[in-house]
This record gives C-alpha cells, sequence and structure tokens, in this order.
C-alpha cells in the first residue's frame, strides 16, 4: 500500500517538476496578496505588526486553495481518474497520495513565503522557529484533509473553482482560528502553555477529519 | 403520510394560537429588557429546530450512503432546506434582540458566531446538491459533506468558544435563560414543543413534495429518453 | 464444476436503480472464456453502466456477479486484476512519455519483470520509438494504441471494451480491429460495447442488444444474418420507444 501511494506520488510530482505550473502560481499569487494587504493599512500603521500572523495564514489558505483546485481536475477530465480506480488497491490510495502531493506543494510555497513575509511586516520567527514548524506543519495537514476531499467533492460540480472555497471555509474555520492564534502567541514569544492550547485542537481536528475523509473517500470517487 | 395533514396540520394550527397566546399575553413582561424579551420566545426555538434539523441531516445522510436508497436523501435534503430557514430565522432574530437591550448589532459572541459558521455549512449543502448534474452522485457527494459539516460543529464551537475567551470583551447580559419567571418557562416550553411540531410538520410536508417532484420527473425521463 | 471454470463473466438480476430510475434492468447473462460478446445499444441504453459495473467503478443496487469466479462483494480487487478496459478516454498522462506512462500503471499493478514487458508491448502497438516522447505530442491514434497496451500490462484474463473507436480515423480504427482480431485469435475473453453497427459485428462470437437497461437480445453470431441485422436493430430499438 505504501509502494503505491509512492507510485502515485512520483506521478503527479514529476508531472509538476515538468510544467511546474501549481507552484508557480500559488507563489506569485502569495506575493500579490502581500502587497494587496499592505495597501489595506495606512501607511506606517503599527496594526499591521497585528494583522500579520492573519495575513500570513489568509495568504497560505488562498493559495492552497488555488493549488487544491487543480488536484482532480485533470484526473476527471481526461479519465485517468477511472484508471487509477481500475487498479487492484483500496481506494484509499489515491486519497492519501492526493493528499501528501497537495501536503508537499502547499508546504514548499509556506517555506518560501514565510521568510518573504518576515521581511514584509518586520517579524522574526528565529527564535521559536520548533514551534512555529510544528504549528505549520498541524495547520497545513488540516486543511489540506478537508481540502483534498472536497476537490474530489466539487471537481463534479458545474462551478468547481468557486465551489471549493465555499464548501472548505466553513469546515476549516477551526483551523484557521487555531493557526492564527497560535502564530500571533509565537510571534509575540508567550508561553508554550498557551501555544499547545491551540496545538491540541489542530490535533485532534487532523485525527478526527483524516480517518473520517480516508473513510467518505470511496464514496466521493465512485461513479 | 396522511396523519400530516388531517392531524399533525390541525394540532399545530390550535398549538400556534396558544402560543401566541402564552407569549404576548400570559407570560410576564420582563423587567429590565421590557418587550423585546419576548423575541426570545422565537429567538431560542429557532436554534433548537436548526439543531433537530442538523441531526435529522446527518442520520439520514449515514443511513443513504449505507443503505442506498433514495428515500433517505429526500429525507436530508428536506432537512438541510429546514436548516437553512431556522438559521437565518435564527440569525435574523438575534440582532433584533440585541440592539435595543445591548446596543449592538452584532457581537460576535461563540454562540453566534458558530451559528453564522454552522449557517454557512447548511448553505454550502444546499448549495452542492444543486450543483451536481448526476443526481445520484450528487446525492452521495451532499451526504458526504454532510457528516463532515456536522462532525465540525463541536470543534467549531470550541475553538470559537477558546478564541472568545482569551480576548476578553465587555460581558453582555447573562445567560438567556437564567432567571426565568415560572410563567416564562411555561411559554418557553410550550413554544419549543410548538416549533419541534412546526418541524415535524414542514419536514414530512416537504417530504412529500419532494418525493412528487422526483415521481415526476421519473415518469418524464421514462416516458422520452 | 467443468461449467464455472469456462463461465468468465457470470451475471444474473443485475439492476442499476436510483429511486425509481433504472439504468439497468434485471440483467442475466454469461460469457465463456474465450468468448468475444458485443453489446449493442442506443445512446442512454446503460452500456456504459454496464462496463462501470463489471469494471468495479459504480456498484449496481442488485443482482449477482462472478468475474473469473471471484463475487463482487469480497473480491473485487482481485476482480481489477482480471481486467483490462479499453474505453474512448485513454487513462494516459499526458505529461509523461509512453514508457512513463506503462510504468506507473504496470507498478500500480505490480508487474513483474517490468521493463521488458514494456518493451514487448509497444513493439507490438508500434510505439517502440516514440517511448521517451510525452503523450501529449501523440496522435488520437497512437494514443489509443498505447491505452491498448496499458491494458494488456497486467494480462488480463477479460478485456472491457467501451466504445473504442469513438474517434478514431480510418487507419487507426483498422490497427484496432486487427489487433481485436489477433486477440480473439488468442482465445482473449472481450465483451464489447457499441452503438456502432459497422464495428465488431464481424469480430463477436455473441451478439446482444440493450434498449432502455433491458437485453432484448442475445444469441450468436452464426444465427444472425449480418444483412438483416441493421434492420432488426432498428426494429428492436423503436419497439421499445413505443
Amino acid at each position: 500500500m505504501i509502494a503505491k501511494v509512492g507510485v502515485l506520488l512520483w506521478k503527479d510530482i514529476l508531472s509538476e517538476l515538468r510544467t511546474k505550473e501549481l507552484i508557480f502560481s500559488m507563489l506569485v499569487f502569495s506575493l500579490m496578496v502581500a502587497v494587496i494587504f499592505n495597501f489595506s493599512f495606512p501607511p506606517g500603521s503599527e496594526f499591521i505588526k497585528d494583522a500579520s500572523p492573519g495575513i500570513l495564514w489568509m495568504t497560505f489558505i488562498f493559495a492552497g486553495l488555488l493549488g487544491m483546485n487543480r488536484s482532480f481536475v485533470y484526473e476527471v477530465d481526461t479519465g485517468c481518474l477511472q484508471g487509477l480506480m481500475l487498479a487492484p488497491m483500496d481506494r484509499s490510495v489515491i486519497y492519501i497520495s492526493k493528499l501528501l502531493v497537495n501536503f508537499i506543494f502547499i508546504g514548499t510555497v509556506e517555506l518560501i513565503v514565510t521568510p518573504l513575509f518576515a521581511i514584509f511586516f518586520d517579524f522574526s520567527i528565529i527564535d521559536s522557529l520548533g514551534p512555529f514548524l510544528l504549528m505549520l506543519f498541524l495547520s497545513t495537514l488540516g486543511f489540506s484533509v478537508i481540502g483534498t476531499l472536497f476537490s474530489a467533492i466539487a471537481v463534479n460540480t458545474k462551478t468547481r473553482e468557486v465551489m471549493l472555497p465555499i464548501l472548505h471555509f466553513p469546515v476549516v474555520i477551526p483551523i484557521i482560528i487555531c493557526a492564527v492564534q497560535a502564530t500571533s502567541a509565537i510571534f509575540q514569544g508567550r508561553e508554550w502553555s498557551e501555544i499547545w492550547n491551540w496545538l491540541k485542537i489542530l490535533i485532534a481536528f487532523d485525527i478526527i477529519f483524516l480517518i473520517l475523509a480516508i473513510l467518505m473517500f470511496e464514496y466521493v470517487i465512485e461513479e | 403520510m396522511n396523519v400530516s395533514k388531517s392531524i399533525l396540520g390541525p394540532a399545530l394550527f390550535v398549538c400556534m394560537l396558544v402560543n401566541l397566546y402564552l407569549i404576548f399575553m400570559f407570560a410576564p413582561t420582563e423587567s429590565s429588557m421590557g418587550q423585546i424579551q419576548r423575541i426570545f420566545y422565537f429567538h431560542v426555538p429557532t436554534a433548537w429546530v436548526s439543531g433537530l434539523s442538523l441531526f435529522v441531516l446527518f442520520i439520514s445522510s449515514i443511513l443513504y450512503l449505507w443503505k442506498k436508497q433514495r428515500k433517505y436523501d429526500i429525507v436530508a435534503h428536506a432537512a438541510g432546506e429546514i436548516g437553512v430557514l431556522f438559521m437565518t430565522m435564527f440569525l435574523v432574530t438575534g440582532p433584533i434582540w440585541a440592539r435595543p437591550v445591548w446596543n449592538i448589532w452584532w457581537d460576535w459572541s461563540p454562540r453566534l458566531t458558530s451559528s453564522l459558521v454552522l449557517w454557512f455549512i447548511f448553505v454550502a449543502y444546499l448549495m452542492l446538491r444543486n450543483f451536481v448534474e448526476n443526481e445520484e452522485k450528487g446525492a452521495r457527494l451532499a451526504a458526504v459533506f454532510a457528516i463532515v459539516g456536522f462532525v465540525d460543529v463541536p470543534i467549531v464551537y470550541m475553538s470559537i468558544r477558546l478564541w472568545a475567551d482569551i480576548h476578553p470583551r465587555p460581558v453582555i447580559g447573562g445567560g438567556e435563560s437564567s432567571g426565568l419567571h415560572p410563567d416564562m418557562k411555561i411559554a418557553f416550553y410550550f413554544s419549543v414543543f410548538t416549533f419541534t411540531l412546526l418541524f415535524l410538520y414542514l419536514l414530512i410536508q416537504r417530504v412529500r413534495l419532494q418525493k412528487t417532484t422526483v415521481a415526476i420527473s421519473e415518469m418524464k425521463k421514462q416516458i422520452a429518453y | 464444476m467443468t461449467e464455472t471454470q469456462s463461465t468468465a463473466i457470470a451475471v444474473t438480476g443485475l439492476t442499476k436503480s436510483f429511486g425509481n430510475l433504472y439504468a439497468l434492468r434485471n440483467l442475466s447473462f454469461s460469457l465463456n472464456k474465450g468468448e468475444f460478446l458485443t453489446i449493442f445499444g442506443p445512446n442512454g441504453a446503460g452500456k456504459t453502466t454496464l462496463i462501470r459495473i463489471l469494471s468495479t467503478l459504480t456498484k449496481a443496487s442488485s443482482g449477482e456477479i462472478r468475474i473469473a469466479d471471484f463475487s463482487f462483494e469480497n473480491d473485487s480487487e482481485k476482480i481489477r486484476r482480471q481486467i483490462g478496459v479499453i474505453a474512448h478516454q485513454t487513462f494516459l498522462y499526458e505529461n509523461l512519455t509512453a514508457e512513463e506512462n506503462l510504468r506507473f500503471y504496470g507498478r500500480l499493478y505490480d508487474v513483474e519483470n517490468l521493463p521488458k514487458k514494456i518493451e514487448t508491448l509497444l513493439s507490438e502497438v508500434d510505439l517502440q520509438l516514440r517511448k521517451k516522447d510525452f503523450v501529449r505530442t501523440f496522435s488520437r491514434g497512437m494514443q489509443q494504441r498505447l491505452a491498448i497496451a496499458r491494458a494488456m500490462l497486467h494480462e488480463p484474463s477479460i478485456l472491457l471494451l467501451d466504445e473504442p473507436y469513438t474517434g478514431l480515423d480510418q487507419h487507426a480504427s483498422e490497427m484496432l480491429t486487427n489487433w481485436l482480431k489477433r486477440l480473439r485469435s488468442a482465445e482473449q475473453t472481450i465483451l464489447m460495447v457499441t452503438h456502432d453497427l459497422e464495428q465488431g459485428m464481424e469480430l463477436a462470437d455473441r451478439i446482444a442488444v440493450l434498449v432502455k437497461g433491458k437485453l432484448v437480445l442475445n444469441q450468436a453470431q452464426q444465427e444472425i444474418d449480418p444483412k438483416k441485422f441493421r434492420q432488426t436493430y432498428y426494429d428492436l430499438v423503436e419497439k421499445d420507444k413505443r
């Protein structure tokens, strides 16, 4: 099973390395968001510091949706999804590999964008890199878990690109709250126990929905 | 099915009249908030009915995925629609109450914010239903979304609660049901009962209507394909 | 016992419905090993649904299906190993080369001796010179040939063909016909569904007609007069419309 996930992962990453469509669009999009957010505050405003965790996460989530929107479009439009479903393996393999692809792509974008945002919005994470990376890992996993499942749903609708955020946002609100709060606690150098409060919810969310998504995926892709 | 027409309908009509009497004549006027407090007898039951709809939606979605019978999907669809309706009423009556009493329309309290999120989940559910071409697939996808949405609700509430706790704002009013006069309690519980009847009535009628719609569209497809 | 062993596909009482809408209605047929069955039917008759159910992409509402003596309930992964599907969609990835596509699917099916297998198949479908080229540069005919190689990779005991001629030019469809003839003489079990009466008539051992989810004809090919078949088919389709 792990070998099959690897095969699917290899296929998606190889295609992406050849076209570089997704990562580049997500990166350029993220940087533009930074510029636009900058204009929503008066020049030299101090608010921007308080708002920077929110800006960071809005950017990640919008960029992530941009990427996740595409994860099943090609497979469905060319019928390749049927090719995958014909293979003698549990169908959760398809879900897990797509989840990993999304997680890797979004994670890559986050690791590139965060240092740039640190420069733009004048925050530092070097002192608390460990908690920050842990928080980044848990939140990104959480919204990829939901996003991957919902992109497989949204791809069947007439208004694919619009449908994914409509399904995705209300459900990932706990992720958004916890990620933003944990990030601002980290930026402000708060105590670990306070950060941990948020991470606990993230862990619970990740585990519950990972299990649920794996159970539900078969129903989603069945013709 | 005719039970709803012959018994439930008239019973509901009588209960609603009694309910209006209890709310506007029988229950005493609240001392600090005044007449506006009476909206509470509508506000809370709408939340109760929304919760009921969500629960019915969840159970019938599971049954649909399990048994694959269209009737469960029809019940789920009806529950989703009733949920949106009552959630909307809840979200509208809340600010109408809050404005004169606390001088703000919207206070981002955990309860109100969670309800708004829940409203979005309900609306997304209905949109999803309408945007899938293949009916069977649409029913299946909607059921999956409803289950994920239902499981999400407590986590949403918990995280919003925690978010509100660490950013304390001026405390507004007491709990909604604290220190109720016994007569108020009678009016309140009767109103919850009446709204529950209303929920059942709407659910049954909506399911009947949907079954007719489905039967007609099936006939059309059988005649001309 | 000998009878079950020679049966490749056995379908009894297969029904696919949503509410009161029936895509397939109480279908029963069987296909022996080495037989070639063509099922004709107009659009919307349920042909694709049938193929999807047989290839485990869709679940039936009721009825029993056995493929190569595996039951659909418990052994769907084993069934998937037994079947190869060729449809009008090729299931190929445009940004991968021909060779990479085959390697990808080969690994999903745990094919042994994969590199050698790929070489053999690519030369059989006459694509060995283009194996390092991206599939997006291929013509429709070449893609369909590669799709044949893809479907044969794991040596399926049963081939399911869903409108394989759609979108093929004259040359490519002749190649497909020749390929199918070769498979047929090699005793490959094949089930093809199509709305195209030109194709698949001469290839088939048995002919069936599916109209509105019901099998209205199922006969050996020898019993059918090819010249009259067109008229018979139209009568069957029209009769059910009324």
